[in-house]
C-alpha cells in the first residue's frame, strides 16, 4: 500500500476511482503524483499516467507507476484510437490550450472519459467578480488570476454546452462543494467542482 | 603482426565454447567475456540486473578500476542500498566485445598468436548484447530483473528488449537513442579520423612486441585529439560555462600563442591524455562504429514500434534537457513507440546542467527514478 492510499484520495479522484471497473485501461492524462494511478493500480487496474512536470513524473515513477511525461495539448496524438477503457482529465480541462480538442482525443483514445473541473460559475466566484469587480481567488481556484495554469475557465452549464455541440452524452455528473458531495439541481451556481462520464453513446 | 596484450581484466573472465555468430555475417571464435558481478543471486535467480556500460566504460561499475584505480563509474548508483541496491540485486556488468578491459576486442589475440588490430571483425551493438546472452546463460539467469544502462548502454539495453525481449522484466534506458544520427556520426567520424591520421597508428598494427600493454604505445595523439572532441559533446555549453567560462589556466594575461592558454583547454588536454593511459585507440575505432551502425528501426523492417513485438517487458526512459549529443526527443521517439506497441512505459525529461554526462552525476532525481522503477 502507498502511503497515498484510496482514503485520503481527493473526493473528486476517489469517485472516479470508484466507477473505473478493476482490470479496466485507464489513462490518466495530468496524472499530478499519481494518487489516482495508485489507486486504480490497487485495484488491478492497467493505470498509465501523462504529465507535464517533470517532477512530478519522477515522483510517479519512483512510486512504480508509469507514466510519461509530455503535453497534453501536443501530446495526446500520438496514442492511438480506443488503446485504454478510460481515458481521465482530472482538473487538467482548465489548463490546457484546446479544451475542446482534448475532448475530442480524449473519447478517440477511450470510449469512455472522465472529466473533472471547478466551476467558475459556483456563486462565490459568481459574488467575487459582481461585488469586488476582481477575478476571484477560492480554494479550488487559488492562484492569482496572472500566474493561474487555468488560461481556460468553464462553468459546468459551459462543460454541458460544448458535450452538446460535439454530440458527446454526459452518461452521469458528480458534484463537489467543500469537499463534500453536493446535488445535482442548481449544480452550476452551487458546486464548486463538478466530475463528468462522457461517451459518444 | 604484433602480440597481443595480456588480458587487462581484474575479475572473472568467460570463453565463449562456441563462435560467436556476428551480424556482418562473419562469426568469432575463443570469445571472451569479462565481467564483474555485486551481491547475490537468490534460489530462484529471479533478482539479476545487468547493467551495460557506455562507449569507453567497463565492468567495474562499482569496483575500482585495475588500471587507473580510479573508483568505479557508477558508484552513486550501484551498492548497498544505493538505487540498484545490490543488498537486494544480483547485479552483472560485462565488458563489451569490441573493448580493451578483458572482452576479445582488436588488441585480443587471433588464431595466430598475434593481435587482431583490424582483423578484428566490425561488431554492431547486437553482437555485444549477444556476448552479454552468453554470459547470462552461464551464470545460469533465465530472466534478467532488468537490464539498465545510460548512452551506449542504453542502445544494448533496446538490442535486448528487441532481440531477446522474452529474457528481461524491466528495461531502463537512460539517455539513449534508437539510433545514431548524422550529427553522432559526423562527431565519430572526426574522432576516427584523428586516430587514423596519426601516423602511429600504422593501420592498426601497432601493438609491439616488446610493449606489454597496448594503452602504453600506438597513436595516442590522434586517441587523445579523438577523446577530447568527444569529451566537449558529453558536456553542456552552460556546464562548460559555469566550470570554465574564458578563465585563463596559471596565468594573468594571453601568451598570444598556442600554449593552453583557457582552462577549458588546459582541461581537454589532460582528458585526452588521461584517455590513453586506459584505452585502446583500435577498440575506439571498433565501438564507434558499432554505435553509428545501430539502428533499431531499420533492423525491424523500418518500424521501431515492430521492434518491441517480442516483449512484455516494462520500460522506463530518462533523457536530459541539457544533453544535445542524444537530446530528449530521441527518447521521446522510443517511449511514442513503445506506447503505440502498448508497453507499460515511462518517460522523463529531467533538468541537469551537465549535459550528457548527466546519468553520470549527481541528479537526485534519477536516483528516485531508477530505485522506484525497479522495485
Amino acid at each position: 500500500m502507498s502511503p497515498h492510499a484510496k482514503g485520503a484520495l481527493r473526493p473528486d479522484l476517489a469517485v472516479i476511482a470508484d466507477h473505473v471497473e478493476p482490470g479496466a485501461r485507464v489513462l490518466d492524462i495530468g496524472c499530478g503524483n499519481g494518487d489516482l494511478l495508485a489507486a486504480l493500480t490497487e485495484k488491478g487496474c492497467d493505470a498509465r499516467g501523462l504529465e507535464l512536470d517533470a517532477a512530478n513524473v519522477a515522483h510517479c515513477v519512483g512510486r512504480g507507476l508509469s507514466v510519461m511525461q509530455g503535453d497534453a495539448d501536443t501530446d495526446l496524438v500520438y496514442y492511438p484510437d480506443k488503446s485504454v477503457d478510460y481515458a481521465i482529465l482530472s482538473q487538467t480541462l482548465q489548463t490546457t490550450r484546446r479544451p475542446d480538442l482534448i475532448l475530442e482525443n480524449l473519447l478517440r483514445i477511450a470510449p469512455r472519459g472522465f472529466v473533472s473541473f471547478p466551476n467558475f460559475a459556483h456563486w462565490r466566484v459568481r459574488a467575487s467578480l459582481l461585488t469586488g469587480g476582481r477575478m476571484p481567488v477560492t480554494r479550488l481556484i487559488p492562484v492569482a488570476w496572472y500566474e493561474t495554469p487555468n488560461i481556460h475557465h468553464l462553468t459546468i452549464a459551459d462543460f454541458r454546452a460544448l458535450l452538446a455541440e460535439r454530440g458527446i452524452t454526459a452518461e452521469r455528473a458528480w458534484f463537489f462543494t467543500g469537499g463534500k458531495a453536493s446535488r445535482q439541481r442548481f449544480a452550476n451556481l452551487t458546486a464548486e467542482h463538478a466530475v463528468f462520464l462522457v461517451s459518444r453513446g | 603482426m604484433a602480440a597481443p596484450a595480456p588480458n587487462p581484466a581484474a575479475g572473472p573472465v568467460l570463453k565463449l565454447a562456441e563462435p560467436l555468430p556476428l551480424d556482418s555475417g562473419r562469426s568469432l571464435a575463443d570469445v571472451e567475456v569479462a565481467y564483474e558481478t555485486y551481491g547475490t543471486l537468490n534460489a530462484e535467480r529471479s533478482n539479476a540486473i545487468l547493467i551495460c556500460h557506455a562507449l569507453t566504460g567497463d565492468q567495474h561499475v562499482a569496483s575500482p578500476h585495475p588500471i587507473t584505480g580510479k573508483p568505479g563509474w557508477w558508484i552513486r548508483m550501484v551498492g548497498p542500498g544505493l538505487p540498484i541496491d545490490t543488498d537486494r540485486f544480483f547485479v552483472i556488468c560485462a565488458n563489451v566485445i569490441g573493448s580493451c578491459m578483458g572482452s576479445s576486442g582488436p588488441a585480443s589475440a587471433a588464431e595466430d598468436g598475434k593481435a587482431y588490430a583490424m582483423r578484428f571483425p566490425v561488431i554492431t551493438i547486437r553482437d555485444m548484447v549477444r556476448a552479454q546472452v552468453a554470459l547470462v546463460d552461464a551464470l545460469g539467469i533465465e530472466t534478467l530483473h532488468a537490464v539498465v544502462g545510460g548512452s551506449m548502454g542504453g542502445m544494448q539495453v533496446l538490442s535486448w528488449a528487441a532481440n531477446f525481449g522474452e529474457r528481461l522484466n524491466a528495461a531502463l534506458v537512460i539517455a539513449s537513442t534508437a539510433r545514431h544520427s548524422a550529427q553522432n556520426i559526423a562527431f565519430h567520424e572526426v574522432g576516427r579520423q584523428a586516430i587514423m591520421a596519426d601516423p602511429a597508428w600504422n593501420g592498426g598494427d601497432y601493438y609491439a612486441d616488446d610493449v606489454g600493454d597496448p594503452r602504453k604505445v600506438g597513436p595516442e595523439s590522434g586517441l587523445a585529439v579523438a577523446r577530447m572532441a568527444a569529451h566537449i559533446t558529453y558536456l553542456s555549453e552552460q556546464g562548460l560555462t559555469e566550470k570554465f567560462g574564458r578563465r585563463l589556466q596559471d596565468r594573468d594575461a594571453k601568451t598570444f600563442g598556442f600554449d593552453a592558454d583557457f582552462q577549458v583547454e588546459s582541461y581537454l588536454r589532460y582528458q585526452g591524455l588521461a584517455f590513453t593511459d586506459r584505452f585502446d585507440a583500435n577498440s575506439y575505432l571498433y565501438i564507434t562504429r558499432a554505435m553509428d551502425y545501430f539502428d533499431l528501426a531499420e533492423e525491424h523492417g523500418g518500424k521501431l514500434a515492430d521492434a518491441f513485438a517480442g516483449t512484455k517487458a516494462r520500460f522506463c526512459l530518462v533523457s536530459f534537457d541539457t544533453d544535445w549529443l542524444y537530446p530528449t526527443s530521441e527518447s521521446r521517439t522510443i517511449a511514442h513507440a513503445l506506447n503505440a506497441s502498448g508497453l507499460p512505459v515511462s518517460f522523463v525529461e529531467l533538468s541537469a546542467p551537465y549535459g550528457h554526462d548527466s546519468f553520470l552525476l549527481d541528479v537526485p532525481e534519477l536516483d528516485q527514478v531508477v530505485k522506484g522503477f525497479l522495485q
